[in-house]
This record gives C-alpha cells, structure tokens and sequence, in this order.
C-alpha cells in the first residue's frame, strides 16, 4: 500500500512526464498486490491455487526470457535447461546431500550462472539462425545429461524425495503459503525487470533491439551487455526450477525438454516483448489453455505451433504489442 | 576390428541419410539464405508416409516411394507460399520463430494423424546380407549410400549446369540484381523450398527401414542434418554431405565404443564445438557487417 | 613520421598514416595519409564510392585497416575496440539515419551518455544514491543537449516518428552525449531542404566553439566551403587532393574527378 501513499506524494509535487510514468507504474504494482492478496486469501479451491502457483512459476519463466528476446532481440531455443538446472541442483543438493533447501535456492543460481556465462560467453557472439541452433543443441545436450546420468538425476524415471520448503516455523505444505511464496517472487522479480529496463543497462539493451550498429557505435559493449541479460534471465529460470521442484515434489526430464523451451518462447510471443504484464498475460494463458480446453494435450503442439506462426508472420512485435500498436494506431486516426 | 567395421558400416548408412537431409538444408540455405528449423519435420513425414503409402495401403514400392516424394515437396511448395513469404518481418529472429513454430505444428499433426506409436518399415530388398572383414553389410545399406550419392550428384548438376539451377544461386547472391536480369525470385525460392524438403522426403524414406519411425523423430534429425551441414560449412552441398558421413561414423564409434545413451549428445557437442570454435570461420564470406 | 602541417605547431588530434583497406577485389582505401589539427571542420568530399564511409569506419573501429595506422589523440589506436574509441572521444553520425526508432528522443540521447554514465545491473536493481544522481545528472546533460540542438519540444517523442531533418539533428545530439573530441558527421544534410541545411550550418558552428573537431561528408559545396576549415577529398580510394576550401576549389585534379564523374 505504499506505493499508492508514494504516488500520492509525487502528484502533489509535480506532474511531469517522467513522474507521470513513475506514478502509473505505482498504481499497477499497488493493483497487482491486491489481486495478489485477494486471489490468495480468498481461494479455498486448493485446484484453484496450484494452477495459479503454476501461473506464477511459468511467469517467471517468461519474464527471464522476454527479457532476452523481446528486449534484447536475442533468440534461446534451449531456455529449458536452464529451468530444469535449478530444480536438479536443489532436488540434488537438499534431496540427496540434505542441505538446506535455501542455501541451494543459491547453488542452483550460481550454477545456471555460471553455465549460462560459459555457454553464452560464445554462443551470444552468434546471431540469427546461429544463435537458435547453438541454444538449441545446448538444451538438447542437457535434456539428455537429466536422462543419462541416473546415477545422480534418477535418469528419465525421475528424481524422488525433494524435501518440503520451511522457513522458521511457516511450512511451505499449505497451498496457499506456497501460492504466496511464489508470486512474492513474481512480483520482486517484476520490480527488478522494470527497474533494469528503466536504467542506463535497460536502454542499453532496448538500442541493441533497435539497431545494433548504432548501439555499438556510440559505445556500448553489446556482447557484454546480452551475455549480462542471458546470466539474469537463466537465474530467473533456475528460481522458477527450484520453486517447481519444491511445489511438486518429483522431477523428470520430460519437464525440461524441447517442447517446454518452444512453450516459453510462445508465451513471449504472446505476451511479452510489449511489457513485463505481457509476460504474465502470456504464461497466463499458456498455462490456463491446457486446463480448460478438454483433450488439449492432444492438439497442445498444433495449437503452438499455430500461435508462434501467425503471430510471428502478421505481428513480429509480439501478440500484446501489436494489439496495443492496432489500438495507438485507431486512435490516432480518430484524434 | 571385427566390431569397429561394423560400427564404420552402420555409420556410414546413418552417415547417407544425415548427408541427404543436411544437403536439403545446406541448398536451401545457399539460395534462400534462411535456415528452416521445420526440415527434420519434414524427414518424419516422409518416414511416416512410407509407413502409410507402402505398409498400410500396400502400393507398389516405386508409387509408394512417389507418392512420399511429392507430398513432401508439395508441403515444402505451401510452406513457403503461406508461412515464409507473408511474413511481414522476414528478420532471422522472426524466421527462426516461425519455421520452430511450423515444425511443433507439423509434429503435431504427425502425432494426430499417425498416433504416437512407432512404426516399422520392412527393408525394401531382402537378399542376403554380404560379409566383408566378418562384419555383416546389408545389402539396404550400399543402395542407401548410391541412392544418396545420385541425389547429392542430382542436385550439383542442377545447381551447375541447368539454366534454373544458375538463377537459383544468382538470386541468393544478390536478389536486386538477379530480378533486374529477369529472375523472379519468388519463383525461385519456392523451388528451392520444394527441393529442399523434397531432400528431406528422401531421408525419411532412407530412414523407414532402418529404424522405428514416430511422429517425434525430426526434431534431433533436423538438428543432426544442420550439424552436419555446418561441419562442411553451411551453403557447401559437398561439405554438407562429407559432414554427414562423419557425423554418423562419429555417432556410430561413439556409441559402440563409449555408451548408447550418449549417442545422440555426440552430435549436439560437436555442433556446439564447431558454433564456439569457428563461429566466423565457416561462414566468413556473411561475416563482414555493412555499415 | 607523421610531419605537422607548417604553420600548425600543437599536435594533431587525429593522425591517419598509410591507410589502405581492401574489399574483395576493391580498394576502398589506397594509402591515406593526413593529419587534423584539434579545433577545425575537416571536410570530407569525393564522388560516390569514393570511400569516406569508409575511412570513418576504420577511424570508429567498425573495421580494421589492412595497413597504416590511425593515431588518435596521441595514442595508437590499433588495440582499441569500438566502445574504447567512444571513451576515449570519437563519436559519429550515420550517413542513413540509425536513431533507436522505438526509444524517445531523451533517450537517445542518454544512450549516447553510455560511455560516460557506469551504473550496471547491481546499480539498476538497487538504485543507490550515487545511480540515482547519475540518472538525474544524465536526464540533465541530455536535456541541455536537446535544448542546444533545438529538439527539446520532441524529448519525449519516439525518435522514429521525427521527420528526416529532426532525425538528422538528433543523431547529431546523441554524438554530442558521449562528450567527442571528434565527431565524424556522414552527410548530415543528405535529405535536408534549404531551410535546415541552413540551420545545420549554424549548429556546426556552435558545436565548433565547444572546441569539438570535426569531420563532414557533404555533397553540398556551398555548405562544405562555408563552414570547413580544411578539406580533404577522395576518388576511388585515394587522397587527391588536400587544402583549404579555396585551394581545393581550384585545383584541377578535383575539378577533373568531378566533371569526370558527370
Ligand atoms: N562492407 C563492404 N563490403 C564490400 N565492399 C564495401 C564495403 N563497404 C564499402 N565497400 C566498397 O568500398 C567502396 C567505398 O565505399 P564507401 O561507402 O566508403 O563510399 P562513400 O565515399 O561513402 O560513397 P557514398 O557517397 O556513396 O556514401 C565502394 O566501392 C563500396 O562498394
Ligand atoms: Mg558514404
């Protein structure tokens, strides 16, 4: 509630444009923290809440990623693994070594990391189609270490006995603690992406988007910057693993694979490259689409397959961005 | 040694089919420029159809074989007509995402159309397989390796000598220029498209017989053919088809001699390998930027 | 070496000695050599190919020469790489606008601060006290460079959206963000009626009593003989000639190149 108090604050003292923008972005959090609050206080259904825990995790997911494709103009076909990394280090670490599931919240970052600097330290030099297969093939190759290493991953039977998250005397068990245990995370990880984009880094990255060569013309390193916002978006990736592995309590890695990295580019596609509520719009709707639809799982890769091409073809700038630019556009028109 | 010349001769047919699907990536990419991460799609579906044409309706091998080919490049013909050329951003970002997209619709379909278990396909010839060194050679394997050879040839001598073949590559080189001399470049790229997925027709039809074929087979395909075409350098219909023996010698040693499982790792290390260490070297001619 | 100019005794703020870089077959730099003194307007002339685009790309690091060398400022730059020039004072405009379309005119701007603003991700996602007055001092700078350039009234626009001559300008402005000794402009006026072109002599002159050393690709002469101090010009790749604007008015070998060119 803060931030409603704070925005008051601002428009008394002036209503420029920079503080219009920093006012309405107080509003959104402060609605966003409501709908938050309600939906968590108020849903008995425990269905309800896992699927809404689901969204939260998935947004994540989206998020990490939007940032690298919808800003920084940078593909990952692979995005999975690093998803599938956090949840393997914390079901390894707190499940087999018994460590403290926290302290390997942090291995699990660490790890993906510093996976991701090695991999992308070459691969981000790559573009187009390059950069695709390379992402591609890495994720293809850790998919394939989940299966073939049982010894220490369960091999594709999966991993059994990941450990229930407890911090002091609050039991993670509750669907609804965990509900808010994971959109808490959404909404730190919302602040941080805005902040990023809003700073020096952030427009950094959005000129790289705009026009390469001018970004490096007037000085900015740009391998430097993507390798940066492929480390944050796989830690983003790796908290969304470690939140899975410890809401479902069982990990194989069908739930790392191929088709899992196509599903966070299409809830990109969808939702994000507009804003970081795209992303949630788009891990919503991918996450709901299964649920609500009878039998989805049969045409779930048609339907896919079916939304990347269309939007791609008629709005390379994202599903969100392009309604939003039809409606700027109509309106305009109407002024 | 016994052992290792059984693995060479595995190899070498696996090698043939990799070789035929990266030449259909690598002449798709030497006159279109774009790289189609639906291609392994397209090799499934040539399995699949032979499953259908041959196993299923029992025609006639040749029109069985017919009927796989030109459904293949019909799809590749409506591919690029509705899918590549109304995209309003041809940007490589942009492509990527739709042929990813085109390829989990068309496996998609696979699955509904097919279901999802495998199938076999009985081999085409059944004479005795012959011994050489005591390791056995099926007689499937050395017209598997001739077929690929004579399509690999097929295609160098249309791209070289035939008049349509030199627009082709003219129209890749520089479109402005090749449609100022009268090549229309649309008609050139839904060519190539046709070509290409017709390639990868082949190889499932290659590939029928030799393994179990579902509707999930062509993404890692896919992926193998493009490793392979970049071993021999992307645009090269040679080097893709030397890239592709390798690969499956590669596959084949490493599987016998390491361990099964991380068969199929082979090749995605390799393809890593080769983006990290020469990122430029092997296509270096795209490498200088224009300002 | 590099001998200074007679009559010129303080050192050259951009030294370029026997530059040749070769594309394919074609020489787009033959052995080029000249020297710019700090403070001037150096114009940059030659029929089309003639290869200006060019020698601003190996002077920005956008390419490296085959041969020669260019000293800026006393030190070699051989080593440096692209965002190491910015730093260290050369900056540039593109000869076919490349503003960041989708960003507003400030922001241009503060992108073109990149260089001379440090905070990073711990800096973005913590927001200090120190990032928060970069970010205000930042807003500021490049608000007075608005106001310089006259494009203040379009600080929040999205730079796509300028008309030609506005986008002209504010590539201008982005340059002047990362503080240039050097400032290389790649035929500013390309697309400018006579109106604007009239206003962007008056802005090279203002930038000039900053004490910024330029360098301009203008197809316009009557433009180039107002404001240059010096002027260089090229055909096919190599130095033809060097001087005064006057000198090279007169001079044959350019009046040749240019009536050769039709
Ligand atoms: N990246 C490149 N690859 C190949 N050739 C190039 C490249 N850049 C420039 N050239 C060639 O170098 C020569 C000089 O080009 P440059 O762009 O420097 O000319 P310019 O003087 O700027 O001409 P204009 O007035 O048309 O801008 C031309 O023949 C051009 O084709
Ligand atoms: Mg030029």
């Amino acid at each position: 509630m803060y931030a409603l108090a704070d925005c008051f604050r601002l428009k008394r003292q002036n209503g420029s444009d920079m503080d219009d923008n920093k006012i309405k972005n107080r509003i959104e959090h402060a609605v966003f923290i409501c709908i938050i609050l309600v939906l968590g206080l108020f849903t008995q259904n425990t269905y309800y809440l896992q699927i809404m825990t689901f969204i939260g995790i998935n947004t994540l997911l989206a998020l990490g990623l939007n940032m690298l494709i919808g800003y920084a103009g940078q593909i990952s076909l692979g995005h999975a693994a690093f998803y599938g990394i956090g949840a393997y280090t914390t079901a390894i670490l707190s499940g087999t070594f018994g460590i403290s599931p926290w302290l390997s919240l942090l291995c699990a970052i660490g790890v993906a990391v510093l996976i991701a600097f090695v991999v992308g330290l070459p691969t981000l030099r790559l573009s187009g189609y390059y950069l695709g297969m390379g992402t591609l093939g890495f994720g293809m190759i850790v998919n394939i270490l989940f299966r073939e290493w049982s010894s220490v991953t369960g091999g594709s039977s999966g991993f059994v006995g990941i450990p229930v998250l407890e911090a002091g005397k609050v039991s993670f068990m509750s669907g609804q603690n965990y509900f808010f245990l994971v959109w808490g995370v959404v909404l730190g990880a919302i602040l941080m992406c805005r902040r990023i984009l809003a700073s020096r880094m952030g427009r950094a990255l959005r000129s790289i988007h705009d026009g390469e060569k001018a970004s490096l013309a007037v000085g900015v390193n740009t391998h430097y910057l993507k390798l940066q916002i492929f480390m944050f978006s796989a830690s983003l990736g790796a908290v969304a693993g470690f939140l899975y592995a410890h809401f479902v309590l069982f990990i194989s890695p069908e739930s790392f694979g191929f088709m899992v990295s196509v599903k966070m580019v299409t809830m990109v596609v969808i939702g994000g490259m507009a804003s970081v509520w795209g992303a949630l719009l788009g891990a919503s709707l991918l996450t709901l689409l299964p649920e609500v639809l009878h039998g989805f799982a049969e045409y779930e890769m048609i339907v896919f397959g079916l939304i990347l091409m269309v939007v791609m073809i008629f709005m390379p700038q994202g599903l969100t961005r392009g309604f939003l630019d039809m409606y700027e556009k109509a309106r305009k028109k109407r002024q | 040694m016994q052992e290792i010349i059984q693995y060479l001769f595995s190899g070498i047919t696996t090698g043939a089919i990799y070789a035929v699907i990266a030449v259909g990536l690598s002449m798709l990419y030497s006159s279109t420029e774009l790289i189609n991460f639906a291609h392994g799609e397209f090799v499934m579906i040539g399995a699949m159809s032979m499953v259908t044409f041959w196993v299923h309706m029992a025609l006639p091998l040749p029109v069985a074989i017919g009927c796989t080919l030109a459904l293949g490049c019909a799809l590749g013909l409506l591919f690029e007509r509705f899918a590549i050329r109304t995209a309003r951003n041809p940007q490589p970002i942009v492509l990527v995402i739709i042929t990813v997209g085109a390829s989990i619709f068309l496996r998609g379909t696979g699955m509904i159309v097919w279901g999802k278990d495998p199938f076999s396909v009985p081999p085409f010839s059944n004479h005795e397989s012959l011994e050489i060194f005591g390791a056995a050679l099926l007689p499937q394997s050395i017209w598997i390796v001739a077929a690929a050879l004579l399509l690999a040839g097929g295609i160098h001598f249309f791209l070289k000598r035939t008049l349509t073949g030199k627009a082709m590559v003219a129209s890749a080189v520089n479109q402005k220029a090749a449609w100022l001399s009268g090549i229309p470049p649309e008609r050139m790229a839904v060519l190539a498209f046709a070509i290409s997925t017709g390639c990868g027709a082949v190889a499932g039809i290659f590939i029928a017989p030799v393994t179990m074929s579902s509707y999930d087979m062509g993404t890692i395909l896919g992926l193998k053919g493009f490793c392979a075409a970049m071993i021999g350098g992307l645009g090269s219909l040679w080097g893709a088809f030397a890239g592709g023996i390798l690969l499956g010698v590669l596959e084949s040693l490493g599987a016998g001699l390491i361990s099964s499982g991380l068969k199929d790792a082979i090749a995605f290390i390799l393809l890593l390998l080769i983006l990290y260490v020469r990122p430029g070297g092997l296509f270096s001619a795209k490498e200088a930027k224009r300002f | 070496m590099i001998s200074p100019e007679p009559g010129h005794n303080n050192k050259p703020i951009l030294a370029v000695s026997s530059l040749t870089k070769m594309f394919g077959g074609v020489k787009a730099q033959d052995n080029i050599s000249f020297s710019i003194q700090p403070g001037i307007v150096c114009g940059l002339i030659g029929p089309n190919g003639a290869g200006k685009t060019t020698l601003f790309n190996l002077i920005t690091g956008i390419y490296s020469p085959d041969e020669g060398q260019v000293v800026f400022n006393g030190k070699d730059t051989r080593k440096m790489t692209v965002d190491q020039r910015v730093r260290a004072g050369i900056a540039r405009t593109f000869q076919h606008v490349e503003l960041f379309g989708s960003m507003t005119l400030l922001e241009n701007v503060l992108v073109g601060m990149h260089v001379r603003t440090r905070s990073g991700f711990w800096g973005a996602v913590t927001r200090l006290p120190w990032v928060i007055r970069e970010e205000k001092e930042a807003v500021e700078k490049a608000e007075a460079l608005l106001e310089f350039t006259g494009l203040m009234d379009y600080a929040h626009h999205p730079a796509g959206d300028l008309p030609v001559g506005r986008q002209k300008t504010a590539e201008i402005a982005r340059a002047l963000a990362s503080d240039p000794l050097l400032l290389l402009l790649d035929e500013p006026a390309a697309g400018l009626n006579a109106v604007e072109t009239e206003a962007l002599g008056k802005l090279i002159e203002q930038v000039k009593k900053r004490g910024v050393t330029m360098m301009l690709v203008e197809h316009d002469m009557s433009l180039a003989m107002g404001i240059c101090d010096k002027m260089i010009v090229l055909d096919q790749g190599s130095k033809l000639a060097e001087g005064t604007p006057r000198e090279i008015q007169n001079n044959e070998a350019v009046m040749a190149a240019y009536l050769g060119q039709g």
